[in-house]
């Protein structure tokens, strides 16, 4: 099965390589913005999965694009409320490096 | 209305009364009607029970409800009494009227302790009218909560340690009851049919043996934790040494009994095999538990622990007693636990009203108390009389039924262990009297003591209630043990058709 | 048919006085509650004695024997079908004469008391336990089962230790009440457990039936042993260890002389007696079974009373105290009523040693209640118990002298005051069945003699020492009491006891037995002219024979160190030895477990507690592998 030249193989490799990518920078990346944008990455990763899997395998649908505009309307919306988050806890621990913030721990 | 009934709503109603005072005098007078209210009910109860049977009803309970509670368990709100719970009533109504009095200054929160105190006393009732082994789970953890907060947040010395401690063990008991009980739930239709709660229909059949030689042990501890069996009674001389009076007289006097009580009617009336075969295990701690208790209580100097290891040996003989199975020495149980109720309430009422005046409970730092307090040191003495098994007070009448109950087992085994039970009353009585020789007699040690005062009125209310009981049982024992008596025939019958 | 209903009044007025004075005693003048008390024992008084003849002059007698009544018998306890507790009044020969003797003497001592007590603190109480006291010895001697026996004799027990503990602030009373108790009561358990063992296989607690024909069949036919002694004999054994503990035979003695912390009239009444003969008593009730079924323990009994005689006897030779003479001359004197059981056969001639044990007891009661009292009269004048602070007291006391002087004759056993006569009686019983203890109890009627005398010499003549002030003879309404006593001590022994109080209730015919009564009036002679010879009239002889006897001497003085021995046993072995370590093992290993799995319990969290580091990224990397391990085991492993 092929569209556009490119095998879905290629699409799936893309978006688990971003979904990795994002992993990795979640757990080692140490400033919450970092973390927050490779958050997006692996959303994103997500995101082209429905896509690329709506258009290859039920082209008569829509739901996967849909879903992935969801996906972005929320991402959106997660995405300013965790900078708000990090807004807040900048102010509370004057930084905003993952590894001063455990308060929560015991 | 069924009479049972009010035995929830009076505390109930209390209660809210306790919620809508103002102040410390209205909190206490509104506990004070709502549990003589109380106490009058349990009389009024004894009184419709006689009526009943008199009249020639001879169901093996009485005023029964049944209320149909959670469908897909069959759990229902099923109450009913018999003679037994009867005279438990009684003894918790009688305990906690004279525990409100008791506490009659309790100076911190006072709304709270009394909600605390009723809602305690709430769950005992339920429990001793349940016959439903879901709902009597449900009064018993009712009653045992409270506890934490009263002992934690009243207390004295080291409260929080004593209070977790308390808790977690009853706890513990609870959980190996809970197994008990889910046991004995999931066998309760053997051939088929609904499971059910209820006891009087799963004394009706017989649950398979190798279920009962498993669950049995489960509930006969988990009970016998609350019963102060040995080993597993140590959370009993911290308990009661941190809690406030009224909360040893309710612990010591009431709830203790849960345990003995839930023995009987839950361990031994409804896996009777199990009970048969088992019962040696058991009755090897209980005269431990009698003997050792008795002995630890001679060493001790702190009034309290006195106490609460001479309860470990009067809760011993109950238990002793139950597993002696035979008509008298069951008799002999249910009496001790209602003597040792109130004679060990009575003895936790004086302890903290010396407390409260001495500020110290070591006997080593006090003497002579008789000629300075002579109305609290002469009840201490009828007290310790009492418990030491003396005649015309209800402790010998208690112990003298349980040791012919024992003997009546021809065997070396029970001869040996019942001449070892016996063997406490000697020991009881040197611990007593050495309290008594170095506490209130002899010469006044501190002189500070000297100035002061002797009991306030609502002090004589908890004690003259208390000795009127203990007096009114030791002299005239055949009402209370033929009321006994004639509920322990199905229980009988079900232990001998093994 | 003569009604003994009225009986039961005997035991309901002490009861009510005990509830009036101990309720609400505050409220009168103390003189009035001794005179409310004494008027009520003299009520209690009057209806034994109408009770006694009655009972022996006007109830028609069955087959020549005196009838046993159940004057009544309510069920107080069901136990079980066969088991119940009764209470009740049991009229038979030697209930009634124990009535007669309790109410006497309690009586006398109540009258003695409100001349003694005067002025005390606590003289209402004192006449509330009193009034409970005879209301528990009363109970006890009606008892018409052994249950009741015990239950009465608990509270005699306990009537005992309110009133040795009587002065609360002394601290020698209150220790002195507590060995009391608990002697007693270690003495008891051994009482319940052969009441248990008995009623057992006799399925009654009645004396009607135990000590009837079923119930001496039942005992005599059991074959079950232990330890090579049938049950019987065990239960009787124990039983009478029951009766060893309140009558104070040896190795349960020692409580008794402490037991004269308390005040005087106590000890006469209580102590001397009536509550001390209780095991006595207990014994010849139960005396048909002794002797049918465990003649093994009779003989025990024998021997332990013999010894207990002469031991005491020797210790009160050495004795200052007076009260203590007087206590260890109790333990003699009730040592001899023990050995005249012991050696009893059962029935007609066979039983004179039952009749003399009984005659005993009553005369006992009488001069030992008289000697107390005047005990209590010389302390009252001279305040001091010890008798080297006394000296020529017969000037200043003329009636106490006299009356002691009666007493210290009969004691003695001289022809013919009432000591003779039973004496007598108990030395013919012993001589025709063991002449060991026969030969024993000739030594004690000497050395009896002696004891007494030497403290009649040195009290009431030999020197005067300084008195503080002069000492003056007590009031009326104590010397009364003295006189009575001393005119009963006189005249009761020509009761014709054969004739009311035997072993099978049937009268039988007694004759003096000269090979024996002159001897022994002899030796109390020779008794009393030593006493004379050393203590007559200040001289060194004493300071001479105790030099010359060295430790022997210092041994009797200490009592054998009997009370060293049990001081061993309680301080060391039951505190040091069970109980520290029983209160030890509780707080470390039980409750050292039970902290333990606490322990453990926080710990482990503690060790697991790492994990939730906070760090959200270490969160996030576990959260990754286990999502990574779960894809795993769903892609290769979930077929």
């Amino acid at each position: 099965m092929e569209r556009y030249g490119i095998p879905l193989e290629g699409f799936l490799v893309i978006s688990t390589a971003m979904f990795f990518i994002g992993i990795y920078g979640f757990l080692v990346r140490k400033n919450l913005i970092t973390m927050l944008m490779s958050i997006e990455l692996i959303l994103n990763s997500v995101n082209i999965n429905f896509v690329a899997f709506n258009s290859y395998l039920f082209p008569e649908n829509m739901q996967g694009n849909f879903f992935a505009l969801i996906v972005v309307a929320i991402a959106a919306a997660e995405a300013s409320v965790a900078i708000a988050l990090i807004i807040n806890i900048y102010r509370r621990f004057s930084s905003i490096e993952v590894e001063d913030i455990d308060e929560m721990k015991y | 209305m069924n009479i049972l009934a009010l035995f929830i709503i009076i505390p109930i109603l209390t209660i809210i009364g306790i919620l809508s005072t103002k102040d410390h005098r209205g909190t206490r007078i509104v506990s004070a009607i709502g549990m003589g209210l109380q106490l009058i009910t349990s009389v009024v109860l004894i009184y419709m029970f006689y009526a009943e049977r008199n009249a020639g009803n001879h169901a093996d309970m009485l005023f029964m409800v049944d209320y149909m509670w959670f469908e897909s368990l069959n759990i229902h709100y099923l109450v009913g009494v018999d003679g037994i719970s009867v005279a438990m009533i009684a003894l918790t109504s009688v305990v906690t009227f004279a525990g409100v009095f008791a506490s009659w200054e309790v100076k911190d929160l006072p709304r709270e302790f009394f909600i605390s105190l009723i809602v305690l006393a709430t769950g005992v009732f339920g429990f001793f009218i349940s016959l439903d082994l879901f709902t009597m789970f449900l009064f018993y953890e009712v009653a045992v909560i409270p506890m934490y907060l009263l002992i934690g947040l009243w207390g004295s010395g080291p409260k929080e340690y004593s209070a977790m401690k308390l808790t977690l063990m009853l706890m513990g008991g609870s959980a190996l009851l809970l197994v008990g009980l889910f046991g004995i739930y999931f066998n309760s239709a053997p051939n088929g049919g609904q499971l059910t709660f209820n006891i009087l229909e799963i004394s009706k059949i017989t649950i398979p043996m190798e279920a009962q030689r498993f669950f049995f042990p489960f509930t006969f501890i988990g009970f016998g934790i609350l019963g102060a069996l040995f080993p597993f009674h140590t959370w009993s001389p911290d308990g009661h040494a941190s809690a406030p009076t009224a909360v040893s007289m309710l612990h010591a006097g009431v709830l203790m009994k849960l345990g003995g009580y839930g023995c009987f009617r839950v361990a031994m009336f409804l896996m009777p095999g199990a009970a048969h075969e088992l019962a040696w295990i058991f009755i090897i701690l209980t005269a431990i538990s009698v003997v050792y208790g008795a002995f630890g209580a001679i060493w001790q100097k702190d009034l309290k622990y006195i106490n609460a290891y001479s309860s470990v040996s009067h809760c011993g003989l109950v238990l002793f007693a139950l597993l002696m199975m035979n008509e008298t020495a069951m008799d002999g149980a249910i009496i001790q636990m209602i003597s040792h109720g109130l004679m060990t309430a009575l003895f936790f009422a004086l302890i903290g009203m010396i407390y409260g005046r001495t500020h110290t409970r070591m006997i080593n730092e006090m003497g002579g108390l008789m000629k300075i307090m002579p109305f609290l040191a002469v009840c201490y003495v009828i007290a310790g009389l009492a418990s030491l098994g003396l005649p015309g007070l209800s402790g010998f009448v208690a112990e003298m039924t349980i040791f012919v109950g024992a003997f009546q087992h021809p065997d070396t085994f029970h001869r040996v262990v019942t001449i070892l039970a016996c063997s406490s009353i000697v020991v009881t009585a040197v611990y007593i009297l050495r309290v008594v020789g170095v506490l209130l007699f002899g010469p006044v040690r501190n002189d500070e003591f000297l100035k002061l005062t002797d009991a306030k009125w609502f002090e004589k209310v908890s004690t003259v209630t208390l000795i009127l009981a203990v007096a009114f049982i030791g002299i005239v024992p055949i009402w209370l043990s033929d009321l006994i008596r004639l509920s322990l025939k199905p229980i009988l019958d079900q232990l001998s058709s093994f | 048919m003569i009604n003994f209903s009225y009986t039961i009044w005997i035991l309901i007025i002490p009861i009510f006085m005990f509830l009036l004075l101990g309720l609400l005693g505050m409220k009168f003048k103390p003189i009035i509650s001794g005179v409310l008390g004494t008027i009520g024992l003299g009520v209690v008084m009057l209806l034994s004695y109408y009770a006694a003849y009655q009972y022996f002059f006007q109830l028609p007698r069955i087959d020549d024997a005196y009838q046993q009544i159940l004057a009544h018998n309510i069920t107080w306890l069901n136990l079980s079908a066969s088991l119940q507790i009764k209470m009740g009044v049991f009229i038979d020969p030697i209930s009634v004469m124990m009535l007669v003797v309790v109410s006497t003497v309690s009586f006398m001592v109540h009258l003695y008391s409100i001349g003694y007590m005067k002025g005390e603190k606590g003289f209402q109480r004192f006449y509330a336990f009193l009034s409970l006291f005879t209301f528990s010895m009363l109970g006890l001697v009606v008892a018409t089962n052994i249950f009741q026996m015990y239950i009465f004799w608990e509270l005699v027990g306990v009537s005992s230790f309110l009133l040795i503990g009587f002065y609360y602030e002394r601290p020698s009373a209150v220790a002195a009440s507590k060995k009391a108790f608990i002697v007693t009561r270690f003495a008891d358990l051994g009482f319940l457990v052969g009441i248990l063992l008995l009623s057992y296989y006799t399925k009654s607690f009645d004396f009607l039936n135990i000590t009837g024909p079923v119930g001496i069949e039942v005992t005599r036919n059991l074959t079950q042993t232990f330890l090579g002694m049938s049950v019987a004999t065990w239960a009787l054994l124990l039983i009478f260890m029951g009766g060893a503990g309140k009558s104070a035979m040896f190795p349960l003695h020692i409580w008794l002389p402490d037991a004269m912390e308390g005040p005087t009239p106590v000890s006469a009444l209580i102590h001397a007696a009536t509550m001390v003969v209780a095991g006595v008593y207990l014994v010849a009730r139960l005396f048909p079974l002794y002797s049918f079924a465990a003649p093994d323990a009779l003989t025990v009994i024998s021997y332990v009373g013999g010894f207990t005689s002469l031991f005491a006897a020797v210790i009160a030779c050495t004795q200052f105290d007076i009260k203590r003479v007087l206590a260890f001359s109790t333990l003699s004197q009730i040592g001899y009523m023990m050995l005249a059981l012991g050696v009893s056969g059962y029935g007609g001639e066979k039983g004179v040693g039952y009749m003399a044990s009984m005659f005993h007891l009553f005369t006992h009661a009488m001069f030992k209640a008289l000697l107390f009292l005047g005990a209590g009269s010389i302390i009252h004048a001279v305040h001091s118990n010890y008798m080297n602070e006394m000296g020529g007291l017969r000037k200043y006391l003329p009636i106490t002298h006299l009356t002691f002087l009666i007493a210290c004759l009969t004691i003695a056993g001289l022809f013919p005051l009432s000591g003779f006569w039973s004496k007598d009686e108990i030395l013919v019983a012993a001589y025709e069945h063991n002449m060991l203890l026969f030969w024993v109890e000739y030594l004690v009627a000497g050395l009896t003699a002696f004891y007494m005398f030497r403290l009649y010499f040195r009290v009431f003549w030999n020197k005067e020492p300084h008195y503080h002030h002069k000492p003056h003879e007590s009031p009326l309404v104590m010397t009364i009491p003295l006189m009575f006593l001393a005119v009963a001590s006189i005249f009761t022994g020509f009761l014709p006891f054969s004739k009311m109080i035997t072993s099978d209730r049937l009268p039988f015919e007694t004759e003096t037995n000269l090979m024996v009564a002159i001897p022994s009036v002899a030796i109390g002679l020779v008794g009393i002219l030593i006493a004379f010879l050393l203590y007559k009239k200040d001289n060194t002889r004493v300071e001479k024979i105790v030099k010359g006897l060295g430790g022997v001497y210092t041994t009797i003085y200490n009592k054998f160190y009997i009370d060293e021995v049990y001081m061993f046993v309680t301080k060391k072995i039951i505190f040091n030895l069970i109980s520290r370590p029983v209160a030890w093992f509780d707080r470390h290993v039980v409750d050292g477990f039970m902290n333990g799995i606490a322990g453990v319990t926080v710990l482990a969290s503690r060790k697991i507690k790492g994990a939730q580091s906070g760090q959200l990224q270490h969160y996030a990397f576990f959260f990754v592998l286990g999502a990574i391990a779960f894809a795993l085991i769903f892609i290769y492993l979930w077929q």
